[in-house]
């Protein structure tokens, strides 16, 4: 049986090759106590953890991969195997406050059908992706290679990522679709980048809900 | 860690209950008895009891092995154990033969005290929530107030989810494994083709052939042979018997000529020389009558308001009996309620009878799952 793979890029306990906690707090600093949260591609449960602890956030994982399921078990988080990429079928509209894909977007095909669906389940999501704009990206690009570096941490040949976009890029997508921004944080090796962010930015979180209808 | 060994030689033991029991179904039983097994100790607190429900044909011989006969291994010896995902050496772990059994709890092969006879046709047709009521007096019977875990595989998850909605603050967790929240008509459909190899067979006697010392063989044996059927996977019979002929070469007769004939002719032989007719036809009801919806207008959510444990649902890919999207449609009554609830579905080739299985990624699930449940 094949099953289409949404891969995870969230570290595992074994994958350490990105530390995944500037970006946890980002997120957690917008979540009120108490708040119900869906983590699409939760890889080892370690962000539902974090909100759990921090937050007090009830709230259940989607992952598709075996060894990141039974990580999450391990890790004690509600973790639901499913393929992102069928939809969210399962889950209510407005039922959730946040629905939150961290790290996966620009591993997922159907770019329009999740975001859709996230819009649908939850009051608000949250999404962090690599930034693919970085200057560090775009010198590898200028001296003819692909970018590696600590937030695309893959080569060429072995990585999930099938869309790699920029802040503006998507930003663009955002206008184009009807959905509202609320806030923004732009990182770089932990810390916030507050100006030229698509340029000295590596890591985006974006908080956003669907506009009003025109 | 010390390689799994199986916990060795186990005792049944039996527990009466002298206050009666009011079924589903109206009927009372005055008093009964169930047979059980326990493996490992109760801790100080009384928190780390384990009740594992049967399915179809097994019993409360879940783990270890009789001294009187050591090839009787447990039917979930496997998974249960010292080490073990469900590990002894951690938990008090329960099996129990369910009412209405035929492995030593009072059942139709049982004699009646208000007739001196076996109750054959006249034993009341039990449900799970019978089960899990009479379930309870055991609990209660071993000084358990509340279950770290409940545990089963296809009926016996069954069990597992009814516990959940009975009894919501006697169950900490459910591990709800190749469940389905209803059989589909499909599914009633085999039964009652089994049901009908049943009492049809001319010894079947309408369920009183005990009186005529004889046994409904051939019906015991057409059922267990379409069970079988269900419990495995096109794939996994493509794989273990093929087209194989068991002499090499086509006879033009009606011998068993095919492995899975002469398979499924051994299994039904097995099967119908230790269980009873009656115990079958009664389980099989158990199944199709379960539905806890129903009282809630078809809506699970509903019907799992009152519950508060958490869960873990498995299913198995190749299950076309209570196939993936059956345990999904547990698992949305679930989150729907918030429930914890964590969900996998294993890519194994096996088919229903997977849950029986020593597969690692489902053995890894479990012993993680639990490695997490408080006790002490």
């Amino acid at each position: 049986m094949t099953r289409a793979i949404a891969p995870a890029l969230r570290p595992t306990t074994a994958d350490n090759r990105l530390s995944g906690r500037p970006e946890f707090d980002a997120i957690a600093a917008w979540i009120e106590h108490g708040a119900q949260v869906l983590d699409l591609g939760c890889g080892d449960g370690s962000l539902l953890r974090y909100l759990r602890e921090g937050r007090r956030a009830m709230g259940y994982g989607i992952e598709i991969d075996d060894a990141n399921v039974l990580a999450s078990v391990r890790n004690g988080v509600n973790v639901l195997q499913s393929n992102l990429e069928s939809g969210l079928a399962g889950f209510e509209s407005g039922s959730f406050d946040y629905v939150i894909l961290s790290q996966t977007l620009q591993a997922v095909r159907h770019t329009e059908q999740i975001i859709g669906e996230m819009l649908r389940v939850g009051r608000q999501a949250i999404v962090t992706f690599p930034n693919f704009g970085y200057w560090g990206h775009r010198l590898q690009i200028l001296r003819g290679r692909m970018p590696v570096s600590p937030t695309l941490p893959y080569q060429w040949y072995d990585t999930p990522n099938v869309h790699l976009f920029t802040l503006r890029d998507f930003e663009a997508f955002c206008a184009d679709h009807g959905i509202r921004i609320l806030e923004r944080v732009v990182m770089n090796q932990g810390r916030v980048v507050s100006i030229l962010p698509n340029l000295l930015g590596s890591l985006a979180v974006y908080r956003f809900n669907r506009g009003p209808q025109p | 860690m010390n390689a799994p060994e199986s916990i060795g030689v186990v005792i049944a033991r039996k527990a009466q209950f002298d206050r009666p029991v009011r079924l589903r179904s109206g009927a009372v039983i005055d008093r009964y008895e169930l047979a059980y097994e326990t493996y490992g100790r109760i801790n100080q607190k009384r928190d780390n009891a384990v009740l594992v429900c049967h399915a179809l044909n097994a019993s409360h011989h879940v783990a270890g092995i009789y001294g009187d006969n050591p090839p009787n291994v447990g039917w979930w010896d496997n998974l249960v154990g010292p080490w073990k995902p469900v590990d002894t050496n951690r938990f008090f772990v329960v099996g129990v033969n369910n009412l209405g059994g035929c492995h030593g709890s009072t059942g139709p092969a049982s004699i009646d005290p208000a007739t001196g006879r076996p109750w054959g046709a006249d034993f009341p047709v039990v449900t799970v929530e019978d089960w899990v009521q009479t379930q309870a007096q055991l609990a209660d019977h071993l000084g358990i107030e509340r279950f770290a875990v409940v545990m089963g595989g296809s009926l016996g998850a069954m069990q597992a989810l009814q516990w959940t909605m009975s009894f919501p603050d006697r169950i900490r967790h459910a591990l709800v494994i190749a469940a389905a929240p209803k059989l589909s008509a499909q599914n009633i459909a085999f039964n009652e083709v089994a049901r009908q190899a049943i009492m049809t067979d001319p010894d079947f006697h309408g369920g009183d052939f005990y009186a005529h010392n004889v046994v409904p063989r051939r019906g015991l044996r057409l059922a267990r042979m379409i069970g079988h059927i269900t419990y495995l996977s096109d794939d996994a019979m493509a794989e273990k018997f093929g087209r194989a002929l068991r002499n090499g070469a086509l006879k033009f007769n009606f011998d068993a000529e095919f492995e899975i004939e002469s398979y499924l002719r051994y299994q039904g032989d097995k099967f119908s020389d230790y269980f009873d007719a009656n115990t079958y036809l009664r389980i099989t009801k158990a199944l199709d009558y379960f539905d806890p919806a129903a009282d809630y207008g078809g809506d699970l959510t509903k019907a799992l308001a009152r519950a508060k444990a958490a869960f873990l649902v498995v299913s198995f890919t190749s299950d076309w009996r209570f196939s993936p999207a059956r345990s999904r449609e547990i698992l949305k009554a679930l989150v729907d309620n918030r429930l914890d609830v964590s969900y996998a579905e294993i890519d194994a080739p096996h088919g229903h009878d997977t849950f029986l299985m020593d597969d690692q990624r489902y053995h890894n699930l479990i012993r993680a799952y639990l490695d997490n449940v408080d006790i002490g």
